[in-house]
């Protein structure tokens, strides 16, 4: 089966590309990309006035498969993933048991492939059962197909066994992933700790739980010249550590959250356990500071830390409602609308972070648009303009605090090994009509 | 006065206008609580369910007598800390209440934010009884009323609250119902048991109590949890009872007329001496009575006239 | 609705006749002032109250109890109210049981605020008697109740509202019947 894209702005910014050209493709490749090219026997899809960019990759999604699929299944959440833009998915190994057996990870490897929607690459535990004690046997679950090693959802609290996991990962070429937080200082906390936790009488959780360990592992991915990548940075001070460590030379990379880039600990005023996330909402400044440092490469990756739960879990007093957001359906639009549209990044800049900035982390050889690699790309309608509905998403996770707000610009395509798994567009191919634009 | 509410949820969102009207109108309250028949017929078919996921024998037995003063029935559930992770939810136990027909559901519970959760739930009004570290409004009401009566005034009065800040409901309605009517409030603790910030509501803090004692209008006591010292806040028993326990030595550089106050259970011995707690600057006792008015004036302020949901 | 003046029909002097009157009718009737105490329904019930106390003291020369009654807690009509009823104290500083009590108030209508006025008396004591006095009777009663003492009867409609002005309270003494304004 043949496709031919005509007339998308193709934007790549790691090979400069910015030009309104068609792309032909076959066998699920990348076979042509040139001005004009003219239709031979194969499907016509007309993209007109749309931006075709490489495949988004969101290297930190909760799909809770095995264990927990009230919340959700690899299914559903790889159909949110489809609609919201991603070709691919790094999931998290906290599921129920864990993914720290090879079995486990070429399960999900293996029902991603049946689902055939966006791809699927496990994340594998570090330790044995998430428990922190031991390390997970690391080279048979890289072999396996786990694409990175974490205890995400918990720290790895022991200093030692985080020094043992990256010495040992740097013969299978995986990067560790740090769940940053000292478990002694946040024990208990349901939010940002400062005033706002005062009045609400909440326990908070300090910016040091999260700081002392991006210290201590940044020093121990220093010691050990192990690759370390940080989950979901929160606060100022450990930007400015990351900054320092990389001006160091230190194989560190990290990653921010859209929802800790755009809200504030005011999101959780009245309890609203749909802003419960941990690490939590911080404050202006240190959304000032996340933003500063995703500007400055500082912050390599937007990823969701898409964490969906069921309304019963959610609607509960607040310490005892279980952290997370459901995001992977509404990253996109609102990174297009609060930080492209308001001019904190460029379009290029989201795209790098989005796309070419976690496959190259994760080792992903996919992802570019050039001729002869993978057909993985997302199309981008950026005058679309929506409004965020928890009651459209396919994932089974409502638990979002996005719930109505206006956007402006969204996926509108997802296209994985040339396959569409996801379109707004209409599929119809005579090339005198546009897609569904205004 | 504003429109009606609904719920009590705490003093941050309350005005001083509105606080002062429910203070004026508690003195009409208090007055029946002092008759043969301590009884009044206003809220004759009204059913007020206290729902307590915390044991608290004393605020529950408040306000079920508030209730049965102003002529209402009332119905008293508890439910053991232990049964609620796997038992019904807040919100469920909350929709089977209203849906026996109770008008008022107040709550207890350990947690804070759990009474704004049943507020949104249920179209009854809902007090909160106190929840978790966040507020205890109607202790707060009281002890603006107590000191009002025996003060007559609250505005330019210097209020010390001395003891666990962080873990206490009490001092935060506290805190906002004075800054409201206009007291100058210093908080006296360890930095430990200071919460983060606090200082941004309009109070002064300071860890050392005997330079405060000399300025205070009213001395109120907190009750400190023994097991804040087991999860390392302070050192020891014996070392915060040197700093910060309330005698009749330390008394002695106090205002002649100041108040002592307390909110109740008292660990002799401890936050305050004995001696302290039965002298006549306690008004530990009036707190009591005046708990009884107050929440009879509450009940009549959110159940009496029309029912929320159609007032205009 | 607007409301308007539509006649005076008591002015100071016809009022001050009318409570001098009431006033000789009670000693009258409770042979002098023995075991006899007022109490005024708030608000102006109690300015008439005081009046009437003050013309009997001057008579006899004898001192007299007065209280005061809120009965904002026994009305039966809380829950159709459009505002919130202000509460005030009930101040009856003297027992009341055994007493021949006279419930003062200003106009009589249909009966409840006086059925009110007795619950809430009952629950302070067991009077020995209680008689009521008012300024105004208008008729229109909706519960079995009678004025044992009234200054002026007044048949009027039930669209028009009578209103008692006192100087204590509105700077003057009146009584006018108000009605709607036809727009
Ligand atoms: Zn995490």
């Amino acid at each position: 089966m043949r496709k031919l894209l005509k007339g998308a702005r193709i934007l790549d910014p790691a090979r400069s590309l910015s030009e309104i050209l068609d792309i032909e493709i076959r066998d699920g490749t990348i076979a042509r990309i040139a001005r004009d090219l003219s239709p031979q026997d194969c499907e016509v899809i007309d993209l007109t006035g749309l931006v075709l960019c490489p495949g988004f990759v969101d290297m930190h999604t909760h799909l809770r498969e095995p264990g927990q699929e009230d919340k959700e299944t690899l299914e559903t959440g790889l159909r949110a993933a489809a609609r919201g833009g991603f070709v691919a998915v790094a999931c998290m190994p906290n599921t129920a048991p864990p993914l720290d057996q090879r079995a486990s990870v070429e399960y999900v490897i293996r029902r991603g492939l049946q689902i055939g929607l966006s791809r699927v690459f496990p994340v594998a535990s570090v330790s044995k059962m998430q428990k922190g004690e031991e390390l997970a046997e690391l080279g048979d679950l890289a072999e396996g197909g786990a694409v990175a090693f974490s205890d995400d959802g918990k720290p790895v609290s022991r200093a030692e066994l985080m020094r043992r996991a990256l010495e040992y990962s740097r013969m299978l070429d995986r990067p560790i992933i740090s769940h940053c937080e000292d478990l002694t200082l946040s024990a208990g906390g349901a939010m940002n700790e400062g005033y706002l936790c005062t009045k609400m009488g909440l326990r908070g959780i300090p910016k040091a739980a999260e700081e002392v360990m991006v210290a201590r592992d940044i020093i121990l991915a220093e010691t050990t010249r192990a690759r370390l990548h940080f989950a979901h940075i929160s606060t100022r001070r450990s930007v400015e550590l990351v900054r320092d460590g990389k001006a160091r030379g230190v194989s560190i990379t990290a990653e921010v959250t859209p929802s800790h880039l755009i809200l504030t600990e005011e999101a959780v005023s009245g309890y609203d356990t749909n802003a419960k996330v941990n690490p939590p909402l911080r404050t202006a400044d240190d959304v000032d500071a996340l933003r500063q440092g995703l500007k400055d490469g500082t912050l390599d990756v937007i990823a969701t830390d898409h964490a969906p739960h069921t309304r019963e879990d959610k609607e509960k007093e607040f310490a005892y409602a279980p952290f997370g957001i459901s995001g992977l359906e509404s990253a996109v639009s609102l990174l297009l609308t609060e930080l492209v549209g308001r001019g904190v990044l460029s379009l290029e800049e989201l795209i790098l972070k989005l796309s070419t900035n976690p496959a190259r982390i994760l080792r992903l050889h996919f992802g570019g648009i050039q001729e002869g690699s993978s057909a993985d790309f997302t199309v981008l309608d950026l005058e679309k303009e929506a409004t965020i509905d928890t009651g459209t998403f396919q994932s089974k996770g409502r638990n979002s605090p996005f719930h109505g707000w206006k956007t402006k610009g969204a996926p509108v395509l997802t296209c994985v090994q040339g396959n569409f798994v996801w379109g707004e567009v209409t599929r119809d191919s005579r090339p005198a009509r546009s897609p569904v634009m205004v | 006065m504003k429109g009606m509410r609904k719920d009590l949820l705490g003093l941050e969102d309350m005005e001083a206008d509105e606080m002062k009207h429910i203070l004026d109108e508690t003195v009409a309250f208090k007055e029946i609580l002092f008759r043969t028949i301590k009884k009044v017929p206003t809220l004759r078919g009204r059913t007020i369910a206290t729902l307590f996921y915390e044991p608290s024998t004393r605020t529950r037995l408040s306000f079920e007598l508030a209730a049965k003063r102003m002529g209402a029935d009332s119905a008293a559930i508890s439910v053991a800390t232990s049964s609620v992770v796997k038992g019904e939810s807040l919100k469920d136990t909350a929709r089977t209440l209203e849906a026996m027909g109770v008008d008022m559901i107040i709550l207890r519970h350990g947690e804070a934010g759990a009474p704004h959760l049943v507020a949104q739930t249920v179209k009854a009004s809902v007090i909160n009884a106190g929840d978790g570290m966040h507020e205890h409004p109607t202790q707060g009401l009281l002890d603006l009323f107590t000191i009002t009566e025996k003060k007559g005034r609250i505005q330019g009065l210097h209020v010390a609250i001395i003891g666990d800040i962080t873990h206490s409901r009490v001092a935060r309605s506290d805190i906002w119902g004075l800054k409201r009517l206009g007291a100058e409030v210093t908080l006296v603790g360890p930095p430990t048991l200071i919460p983060v910030d606090i200082e941004k509501t309009g109070v002064n803090v300071s860890y050392h109590l005997d330079p405060v004692i000399p300025k205070a209008d009213v001395i109120y006591i907190l009750r400190l949890q023994q097991e804040r010292q087991q999860a390392g806040l302070f050192p020891s028993i014996r070392e915060y009872i040197q700093r910060y326990g309330i005698s009749r030595e330390r008394l002695s550089r106090a205002k002649f007329d100041v108040l002592i106050m307390h909110p109740g259970p008292m660990n002799p011995g401890i936050e305050i001496t004995e001696d302290v707690a039965i002298s006549t600057a306690s008004v530990v006792e009036e707190q009591v009575t005046n708990g009884v008015a107050v929440r009879m004036a509450l009940l009549h302020y959110l159940l009496g006239g029309q029912p929320y949901e159609e007032a205009a | 609705m607007q409301l308007a003046v539509k006649s005076q029909i008591m002015n100071k002097e016809d009022m001050s006749r009318a409570l001098s009157r009431i006033a000789h009718e009670i000693l009258e009737r409770n042979k002098g002032t023995g075991q006899l105490a007022f109490v005024g329904i708030r608000t102006r019930g109690i300015h008439l109250a005081k009046r009437l106390v003050e013309r009997i003291e001057s008579f006899e020369g004898k001192s007299v109890p007065i209280g005061v009654l809120d009965i904002t807690l026994y009305r039966d009509d809380l829950t159709r109210l459009h505002h919130h009823p202000v509460v005030r104290k009930t101040e009856i500083p003297f027992d009341i049981t055994d007493k021949k009590i006279v419930l003062v108030d200003d106009v009589l209508y249909t009966g409840r605020t006086v059925r009110c006025a007795l619950d809430a008396l009952m629950d302070l004591g067991r009077p020995l008697v209680v008689q009521l006095a008012v300024l105004v009777d208008r008729g229109h009663r909706e519960l079995p109740i009678q004025a044992d003492y009234v200054g002026r009867n007044c048949p009027s409609s039930q669209d028009e509202r009578v209103d008692v002005h006192l100087q204590e309270v509105e700077g003057a003494d009146e009584v006018v019947i108000l009605e709607g304004e036809r727009s």
